[in-house]
């Protein structure tokens, strides 16, 4: 018996290796802004708050991705209408949105008469279910959300980093950091049926946060994120076969894995070479 | 008002305008009005002769959510001005920057920049914001911060190009940065971290220069450089307008100044700020005057923007 070739014997190992592998290059590609951005509170959000819209698309036969997209994007538009209303800080106001729409979805999911164990997959996610039609969408979605990040990386970089400097010189900020939570949106979705609600915000932020320990550049930064992002999923599908556990939690676990290992060897690191620079230093002294 | 209005000149090219309405003579814009005063005439030689100012605000009121951050603001700044903008902590330096930056819309009135709305010649504008709204620790080199200069006007399909690297490079060598165009922004100091973002700005070639606190923080030699390369833009006809704490480097370095304490409260050539006067009115309980030209301003520094990575572009949403 062969740890290693096993496996691969199953058709539903392979499609499930591609899609998990896409999908965490896409939310690594995705999640590198969220990190510099500190929108990860913002993509847990989102992701619960695709459930209400997957259990509605369920009941009346809708697909999936587009009950979550709507339900997903509108949470992000309210979220935004809230906070700019003034009357409370933006991360009270995804608090109280996200965990309203995840109810929501859980209301809906108790009035139905009889299990359903998709459901179930969609919030924790059954990559071993996708299907090569699945595989193929996904495939589609991915290269849109990666080709207008390769497309507008510039910008978006620009209006990460500085957004007063880059609206005062004249790129349209506001309409990239809505551009910016649709992709989000987008990456959950497409994320959904491979990690599920409850996990996506691993995916998305643990790659790209590991990836700021050691990078200098942002292009590093999403180079690392990316490979991080697409092996980690086929080292945990691996694990997940030879333990039979949860294939989603198991990709995650490999990812939080790694995190801490890269963040010791960084603290390691630089208490050998004190005084050293940094990425992270903040010296303001001449 | 008259209290004001005895405090407002105009020289070194900035002219606070009587409010709309108020009497005046028509085309006061153009022509000196007997308010100004005799300074008049070396304001406009001063200034390079342009057909329209750099900056003009007329009835200018603004604010966030229902506070008011300032009010009456009549306000023209011509090309080749080098305007320092003072006032006490949360009295409105900011908020004025980022109306002319086209950032912030005003509640009333109305702001031209560059001869059309505010933000519409944004690719003329370099914005450089405060220090303390900046993520160091966001993973980038001294060269890329100074190529971002560049981008607005490349477009989404273009990579930047030969002529983009040569301007970045001119732009660097003259803040005297070049050696350290690779190092991460996180490594650097102070001084070092304002030079960088003044090499944004020089690299976008612009006409319009506005800088938030481009001074505070840094050592002399550092303040010294910075000043006479602004000084050098202006000299070149671009209008460079920026905030500051500090009154000290506002006479010695800036040519001409705004005080404004959530209206203007006096503008005029630099050394208006020797005025008790002036800087009673500007600072108000926080200014004690000891008489024979000292006083002891209680203003310490702290910015009265949302602080962290809280991302706000047209209003500061006020519930913080």
């Amino acid at each position: 018996m062969n740890y290693i070739t096993d496996p691969l014997g199953f058709a539903f190992f392979w499609q499930a290796m591609a899609a998990s592998a896409i999908v965490g290059l896409v939310c690594a590609t995705v999640g590198s802004f969220i990190v510099l951005r500190g929108l990860a509170f913002m993509g847990d959000a989102l992701s619960h708050s695709a459930f209400p819209g997957v259990v509605i698309a369920y009941i009346i036969g809708a697909p999936f991705y587009l009950g979550a997209s709507i339900a997903a994007v509108g949470t992000a538009l309210a979220i935004g209408w809230v906070t700019r209303q003034g009357k409370v800080r933006s991360d009270t106001a995804i608090g109280v949105m996200f965990a309203g729409m995840f109810a929501l979805g859980i209301f809906l999911f108790s009035l139905i008469p009889n299990y359903v164990g998709e459901l179930f997959g969609f919030l924790f996610g059954d990559v071993l279910g996708i299907g090569f039609m699945d595989l193929v969408s996904l495939a589609i979605l991915a290269a849109l959300v990666i080709g207008t990040v390769a497309l507008l990386w510039k910008e978006l970089l620009f209006a990460t980093f500085d957004p007063l400097g880059a609206a005062a010189s004249g790129l349209p900020v506001a309409r990239l950091d809505y551009l910016l939570l649709a992709l989000i949106a987008l990456t959950i979705v497409i994320s959904l049926q491979s990690v599920g609600i409850i996990l996506v915000v691993a995916m998305l932020v643990t790659p790209a946060a590991t990836a700021q320990l050691i990078s200098k550049s942002f292009g590093r930064l999403m180079v690392i994120a990316g490979a991080i992002g697409a092996i980690s999923p086929i080292v945990g599908l691996y694990l997940s076969f030879w333990f039979n556990s949860a294939s989603g939690a198991t990709v995650v676990l490999v990812q939080s894995a790694v995190f801490l290992l890269v963040l010791f060897a960084t603290i390691l690191n630089s208490s050998y070479r004190r005084p050293a620079r940094s990425v992270a230093a903040t010296t303001t002294a001449d | 008002m008259t209290a004001d209005q005895s405090t407002q000149s105009a020289v070194g090219g900035v002219v606070a305008r009587p409010a709309p309405g108020h009497p005046g003579p028509p085309g006061q814009t153009s022509a000196p009005d007997g308010l100004l005063g005799e300074a008049m005439s070396s304001t406009r030689m001063e200034a390079v002769g342009e057909p329209c100012p750099a900056v003009s605000l007329v009835g200018v009121r603004a604010g966030y959510g229902d506070r008011v951050a300032l009010d009456d603001v009549n306000l023209e700044i011509p090309l080749g001005a080098l305007v320092a903008v003072v006032g006490p902590n949360g009295g409105g330096k900011s908020t004025l920057l980022k109306l002319i930056a086209g950032m912030l819309k005003p509640w009333e009135g109305s702001i031209e920049v560059l001869g059309a709305p505010a933000g519409r010649e944004a690719r003329r504008v370099a914005y450089v914001p405060q220090a303390e709204l900046v993520d160091w620790s966001f993973p980038v080199s001294v060269w890329t911060v100074a190529m971002m200069g560049r981008y607005p006007r490349l477009g989404p399909l273009h990579q930047p190009g030969r002529a983009d690297r040569d301007a970045v490079a001119v732009a660097l060598e003259r803040v005297g940065m070049t050696d350290r165009a690779k190092s991460p922004i996180g490594a650097l100091s102070g001084g070092q971290r304002r030079r960088a973002f003044l090499a944004r700005a020089l690299a976008a070639e612009v006409d319009l220069y506005l800088l938030d606190e481009p001074v505070t923080g840094v050592d002399v030699p550092t303040q010294e450089a910075i000043m006479e390369l602004l000084g050098g833009e202006a000299e070149k006809g671009k209008a460079v307008v920026a905030t500051t704490h500090d009154l000290g480097a506002a006479t010695r370095h800036f040519r001409s100044v705004v005080a404004i304490n959530h209206r203007i409260v006096a503008s005029g050539p630099s050394d208006i700020l020797t005025r008790p006067d002036v800087l009673a009115e500007t600072y108000g309980g926080h200014l004690l005057l000891l008489g024979e030209g000292l006083g002891i301003l209680d203003d310490s520094h702290h910015h009265d923007d949302p602080a962290g990575r809280e991302r706000h572009y047209h209003e500061d949403g006020g519930g913080r």
